[in-house]
């Protein structure tokens, strides 16, 4: 080793050992397979739960559904998008509609599990610096590192299945979520929290009534961000042996079968269509909705209005 | 002048505010040493906002601080509530020191005992009207019914009936300024903090709501803690006004010894602009009885026109334009002095008969 030591190329001589340490993780892993399983299968259960529920649903109740939805967050124009998107989702192909339910609730899930997790880290962030500094390369690395990197160990952990595909989803659309809570919190107007300060609110009060609600339009543009990069991990996922839409396109990639790339690639398309109308509605402002809380606008209005007429 | 005896709401005490990370090291080198600002400056890299500020407001006073931008004033005013930590000092409340409180105190004498009015109104664009108005109650834990209740009034009193249900961004300037001010007496405080509340508002505006913040104070006899760069406001509302200077109080008096007698050249260069005619009395320029008696002989004054010492000079140029003769001051019927025309007149410039330049 001495002997071969080279100063204008030292990295070949000294090996670290990293490669090594990974893998002594990865077998660590395995051998305590057995604490991970009940988690496992608690969250497999859930995820199983929330498709069996999508499934049951008859599609064009879901359609209606959908449409009702998108009208509520987004107006009536969104209604027509989502509607004609769904519309050509379901006559891809007979078996299109099922395999999109799967994949919503594949995305559903892992969304939840990042709006729980980001969202408190998010705050944290937008309220210390030196948090923010601590995840700022954190964040970046789940962006940028390949998925095929943690695809492995994260099987070799949980195993193939739902759970691992909702993992390996959640670190890649985790990061736009806490950054844009991060950014939202930090763009509240130090005037208005001092303020709130000066009339004798609580930390606690401060963020609940003033820097969260001021931050919403850029927390809900996150949650949009978090949706769509959801929806591009499928295909990945499905390596692991995750059904939907995502399995359409590997298993035509692996066939050159450009009949089921199209409805599995088109299917992905118009769900991420309809998922962005849904969410990119939530984002508008008090002002730009005239200044009406919710439940006064959209079906739900409608609702109550006529509630209100009978009264 | 004759101080009654007053009982002090507001007393600060030495207060220092040293902006920086060696804030403490140079409040001990000051202590030491007694450095500069400016050396402050150049050996810790901090920046001082105030020093050494000393003052106190009695009860139902309105105390006016007076400074160019950047002398201090909302650093200063925000050590009375606590937004800011002193580097050394203390504020003392009702003889409470707001400095030992613990969070909780700190909080409820926030809520409950201290309005305050921000120059950038810094109303929550996310609130109604009535939803800003009652916030400190809100945050008490008040019920929805009385938070309603104290709302209807609060709003009333800055007459904005009927926008109680409207967002900041739906009113003007001086309606979103009002519902600033409606905020700071909704809980009922003892004391106003107002950190220029108008200087955003054009000059109409301005008027009107000066108007209305004196006739709400006249009512409601609030200890307020006024902060203006405006003298012309300052003399309009303070009882007392406080000059600031790159955070030092370098005045404090009523408006009509701040007008003349300037305490340096400083302020008198301020006030030099002012019209004394409103500010200064008859007891300030005219000379006694006695004296004037001696200099020109035993008087007649009969015909004399009369005043109290309390009168501005402005009734005095009114009495003075009907007569040759000099005015007579007699307070509670007895004479005690003489203004001749001419110390009127000097009175009028600014400067007192015999020390004329
Ligand atoms: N957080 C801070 N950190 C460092 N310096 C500060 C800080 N806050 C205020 N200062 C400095 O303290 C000085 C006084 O500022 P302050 O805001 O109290 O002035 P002001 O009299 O209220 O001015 P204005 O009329 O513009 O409101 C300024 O020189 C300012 O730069
Ligand atoms: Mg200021």
């Amino acid at each position: 080793m001495e002997s071969s030591f080279n100063w204008l190329n030292p990295f070949a001589a000294v090996d670290l050992g990293i490669g090594a340490w990974a893998d002594g993780i990865k077998q660590w892993a395995i051998s305590n397979r057995e604490m991970i399983q009940p988690i496992k299968r608690f969250f497999d259960g859930v995820i199983v739960g929330i498709e069996g529920a999508l499934q049951a649903v008859p599609p064009m109740v879901m359609l209606a559904i959908l449409g009702l939805i998108a009208w509520q967050t987004a107006g009536r124009r969104a209604v027509w998008v989502v509607v004609a998107c769904l519309a050509i989702l379901g006559f891809l192909a007979p078996e299109a509609w099922g395999l999109a339910m799967t994949t919503l609730a594949i995305v559903i899930s892992s969304v939840i599990l990042c709006v729980l997790i980001g969202l408190p880290m998010g705050v944290l962030a937008g309220k210390s610096d030196r948090f923010e500094g601590a995840i700022r390369p954190v964040l970046d690395t789940m962006q940028t590192i390949p998925a095929f990197v943690y695809l492995v160990p994260v099987v070799m952990m949980i195993g193939i299945g739902n759970v691992s595909g909702v993992i390996v989803t959640i670190i890649f659309a985790l990061p736009p979520l806490v950054r844009l809570t991060s950014l939202g919190i930090r763009g509240v107007n130090p005037a208005v929290v001092e303020a709130a300060r000066a009339f004798g609110a609580t930390p606690g009060q401060i963020l609940r009534k003033v820097e969260l609600p001021l931050a919403t339009p850029t927390i809900l543009a996150g949650l949009n961000q978090t949706i769509m990069l959801s929806l591009s991990m499928v295909v990945i996922a499905s390596m692991i042996s995750v059904k939907g839409l995502g399995n359409e396109v590997l298993r035509a990639m692996g066939r050159l079968d450009a009949g089921k790339a199209i409805v599995g690639g088109l299917g992905i398309v118009m769900l991420a269509i309809v998922l962005d109308r849904i969410t990119q509605g939530l984002g508008r402002s008090g002002r730009d909705r005239g200044h009406k809380p919710w439940w006064q606008t959209g079906p739900v209005g409608v609702i109550a209005h006529l509630l209100g007429k009978t009264n | 002048m004759v101080e009654p005896r007053r009982e002090d709401v507001i007393r600060c005490e030495g207060i220092w505010k040293i902006f920086g990370d060696k804030a403490q090291q140079a409040m001990e080198a000051v202590r030491k040493d007694g450095l500069s600002k400016r050396e402050i400056h150049d050996r810790f890299d901090c920046v001082v906002g105030v020093q050494d500020a000393s003052f106190s407001v009695g009860r139902g006073e309105i105390f006016c601080i007076m400074g160019l931008s950047g002398s201090g004033k909302s650093t200063l005013i925000r050590h009375i509530n606590r937004l800011i930590e002193p580097t050394s000092g203390n504020v003392i409340i009702e003889g409470q020191n707001v400095n030992a409180m613990n969070p909780r105190e700190l909080r409820a004498l926030r809520a409950e005992k201290i309005g305050m009015v921000f120059q950038s109104m810094a109303l929550m664009p996310h609130r109604t009207v009535r939803d800003n108005v009652v916030f400190s109650l809100e945050v008490r834990g008040v019920s929805e019914a009385k938070r309603a209740e104290v709302a209807a009034r609060a709003i009333a009193a800055v007459d904005l009936t009927g926008w109680e249900n409207r967002y900041p961004d739906e009113l003007s300037g001086g309606m979103q300024q009002r519902v600033g001010l409606a905020r700071a007496i909704a809980a009922d405080p003892t004391i106003l903090l107002m950190d220029e509340p108008f200087s955003a508002l054009d000059p109409l505006i301005r008027r009107q709501l000066q108007g209305t913040f004196m006739e709400l104070s006249a009512e409601l006899h609030k200890t307020t803690v006024f902060i203006t760069h405006d003298l012309d406001e300052a003399i309009r509302i303070g009882d007392r006004i406080a000059i600031m200077k790159d955070g030092v109080l370098v005045q404090i008096g009523t408006p009509e010894e701040i007008v003349t007698r300037p305490a340096d050249a400083y302020v008198a260069e301020f006030v030099a602009g002012i019209s004394k005619l409103d500010l200064v009395t008859a007891a300030r320029i005219m000379q006694p009885l006695g004296q004037y008696e001696q200099e020109n002989g035993p008087q007649d004054h009969a015909a004399w026109p009369v005043a109290k010492p309390g009168d501005k000079l402005n009734e005095l140029v009114d009495l003075a334009v009907n007569t040759d003769h000099p005015i007579l001051i007699a307070a509670e019927g007895q004479p005690v002095g003489v203004v001749s025309k001419r110390a009127l007149l000097r009175g009028i410039q600014g400067r007192e008969e015999g020390k004329a330049a």
